[in-house]
């Protein structure tokens, strides 16, 4: 031993570093305990599954393409639904090949870069606010209208989009431009899955009761589940108890679930299921993480829900499936912000009580998940249409115009509906007055369309 | 040994890669046009032209989603080349023209500017250019106005810069680029 000694100091120094070793290659291959490996904060977009690195670094060593392949795997289908005005495939033409010298837009990274807190703009951009002129600082050639405005005004002016642009492109504001503060007969369209599912043959839509069930005793049935369950949609659509709580086990054989989990709901619900997972409520159950709880979300909550586990049930509750509940009731459980407080004091609480009260027509109030989870027209795979609850509250969030075509146009001009969403401090109050922004783009629309008439009538006469 | 021999050369042979000898840029380049031309035109005539000028069933429009109408031909044509692109496909085309309703579509290069001026005799243009570093085999083919459907839509559009096309006019062109070596 005391022939050891004088190398005391080495082999303390080797234990550390062995334990340093041994701990970082466990921390690095256990997801939740990887935040040592993490070079600054995520954004608000990812920050609920930033402890698991490999939901966006892929393969270890797979580089930017594997980055690349991550950030697809969840954004793809919803840049395809909202007709991505920059689609890489512009990028990847050799025509552009100048263009991608300015802006390599084949990378969603080149302009959302992750652990970058300090240059992260609104929408995750993480480029300078001039990114617009690099291609298109000769606009004011065709468009008159846009002379002299400032460099970084096209998206924070509530007119442009990089991707999405779909209720803000020209013919679209002069066709709906003219409209008023409220439209004729503002209505939600109505949900339509029983009709769906009774068409496609996926069920008779028969009603079904507790007393004309082969009740399995041995299961002992609770009653008061058993009571909540008749008053709902599902049993007066035919979907009994072994409908969710039965399902096939690994060996072939029909086996009681005590706890359905959201595959279970996806069998009959699936797009809505999709949607959950997709949003910032699911996206920790989509990577295989826990539930997202309350007291890990960056928005202010309520302190009494912090605990609380995100799944189906928590919105829909058990056997019960109120989707009035789950509409209004459901989120203030949780959110705790200034808009969500103020809500109940709105114009638009005021109409959701009227209708849930039974004095305002079906579909005339306006809940939270009105605006945030919205009646959206889709199609299936089977290629049929059907009107269902987009469950991912992040799909038309941000930015907010992306709310105008799916949710204000039901109820609302195109210009109050821009001017409303563009006033922040009346957002933050619900929506309590009337907007004091007012976004240009309307008339500027409007302008072009009379300039191409005069154009046409002289005869290919030069632009103004 | 003997035996050996002949086997090895029919392996060889077998093994080799299949090739095209006696196609060069040009060969390929006018069969993928044919093809896109057919298919254009086809598209413009038996759809477009007959369901919305002839029979009047039902309209094309830019905005076919929104106003639940056709696709317009030049989209249908753009469409295609982005799935093309978004497959990973080693050649590009796109429909551009001196006079385009999107000015996106307008000649960029240089080649593209002269190509598309050659074509207005009706001929198609061939030259080799060098794009972001890379060398190309761009070829430039006419295309002309097949249908009423094309002359009324770019004579009317508010963004066109021209709204004098007769049919048969030369309206742009379709650039196809194959990368060389």
């Amino acid at each position: 031993m005391k022939r050891l000694a004088p190398y005391r100091i080495w082999l303390v120094w080797l234990a550390i570093s062995g334990l340093l070793a041994a701990y970082f290659a466990y921390a690095v291959q256990t997801p939740g305990r990887q935040s040592a490996f993490m070079p600054g904060p995520v954004t608000h977009a990812h920050h609920q599954i930033e402890l698991k690195c490999v939901a966006c670094h892929a393969e270890p060593f797979k580089g930017r393409a594997g980055i690349q392949e991550a950030c697809l795997n969840c954004h793809a289908k919803e840049l395809k639904a909202m007709d991505d005005s920059h689609p890489i495939s512009k990028f990847t033409d050799p025509r552009n090949a100048d263009t991608l010298a300015k802006l390599d837009a084949r990378q969603c990274v080149t302009c959302h870069t992750e652990h970058k807190t300090e240059i992260t703009h609104p929408m995750g951009v993480t480029l300078p606010d001039d990114f617009c002129v690099r291609c298109h600082s000769d606009v004011a050639k065709d468009r008159p209208s846009h002379k002299g405005m400032a460099f970084n005004s096209c998206a924070t002016g509530g007119c442009h989009n990089f991707h999405d642009n779909r209720a803000l492109y020209e013919d679209f504001l002069i066709q709906h431009g003219k409209g008023d503060k409220l439209t004729a007969i503002p209505r939600l369209p109505e949900r339509n899955l029983r009709e769906f599912m009774i068409s496609m043959e996926y069920l008779d839509g028969k009603p079904v009761d507790a007393a004309s069930m082969n009740g399995r005793e041995e299961l002992h049935p609770v009653p008061r589940l058993v009571a909540e369950w008749e008053h709902t949609a599902h049993a007066k659509s035919g979907v009994n108890c072994s409908a969710c709580h039965q399902a096939k086990d690994a060996s072939g054989k029909l086996a009681w679930i005590r706890n359905p989990d959201h595959t279970v709901c996806a069998s009959c619900h699936q797009e809505e299921v999709n949607g959950f997972l997709s949003g910032l409520h699911g996206m920790r159950l989509k990577q295989g993480m826990t539930p997202m709880q309350p007291d890990m979300a960056q928005l202010p909550m309520k302190d009494g829900a912090a605990h609380a586990k995100l799944t189906c049930m928590s919105c829909h509750s058990s056997h019960r499936f109120d989707t009035r509940q789950a509409a209004v009731e459901a989120c203030l459980t949780c959110h705790d912000d200034s808009h969500a407080k103020a809500y109940k004091a709105s114009p638009h609480f005021r109409l959701w009580h009227e209708e849930i009260s039974g004095r305002g027509a079906k579909g005339s109030g306006v809940s939270c998940a009105t605006c945030h989870l919205p009646r959206i027209e889709f199609t299936t795979p089977e290629d049929e249409r059907r009107i269902l609850v987009q469950h991912n509250q992040n799909d038309n969030l941000r930015p907010n115009e992306k709310m105008v075509r799916s949710v204000c146009l039901n109820c609302h001009g195109l210009q109050f509906s821009l001017d409303a969403l563009a006033d922040s401090a009346l957002v933050s109050r619900n929506f309590q007055g009337m907007p004091d922004k007012h976004v240009d783009s309307i008339r500027m629309a409007l302008e072009a369309e009379r300039r191409g008439k005069r154009r046409k009538t002289s005869d290919g006469a030069a632009e103004d | 040994m003997r035996k050996l021999l002949p086997l090895t050369a029919i392996g060889l042979a077998l093994a080799a890669p299949v090739q095209a000898a006696d196609w060069d840029y040009k060969d390929i380049a006018d069969a993928l046009h044919s093809v896109m031309e057919a298919d254009r035109t086809v598209y413009t005539k038996l759809i477009i032209n007959r369901l919305q000028n002839q029979e009047k069933v039902i309209k094309a429009s830019e905005h076919w989603k929104d106003e639940k109408a056709l696709v317009l031909p030049a989209q249908m044509f753009r469409y295609g080349s982005e799935a093309v692109a978004e497959k990973g496909a080693k050649f590009s085309y796109s429909l551009l023209s001196l006079w385009p309703v999107n000015k996106q579509n307008n000649a960029k290069t240089a080649v593209e500017k002269e190509g598309l001026q050659a074509v207005l005799k009706g001929d198609p243009y061939y030259k080799t250019e060098v794009l972001g570093g890379k060398k190309y085999f761009t070829a430039v083919y006419p295309d002309k106005a097949v249908a009423k459907a094309c002359i009324s839509c770019h004579n009317d559009h508010k963004d066109s810069p021209r709204n004098d096309f007769k049919m048969g006019d030369v309206m742009g062109g379709v650039v196809l680029r194959l990368p060389m070596n």
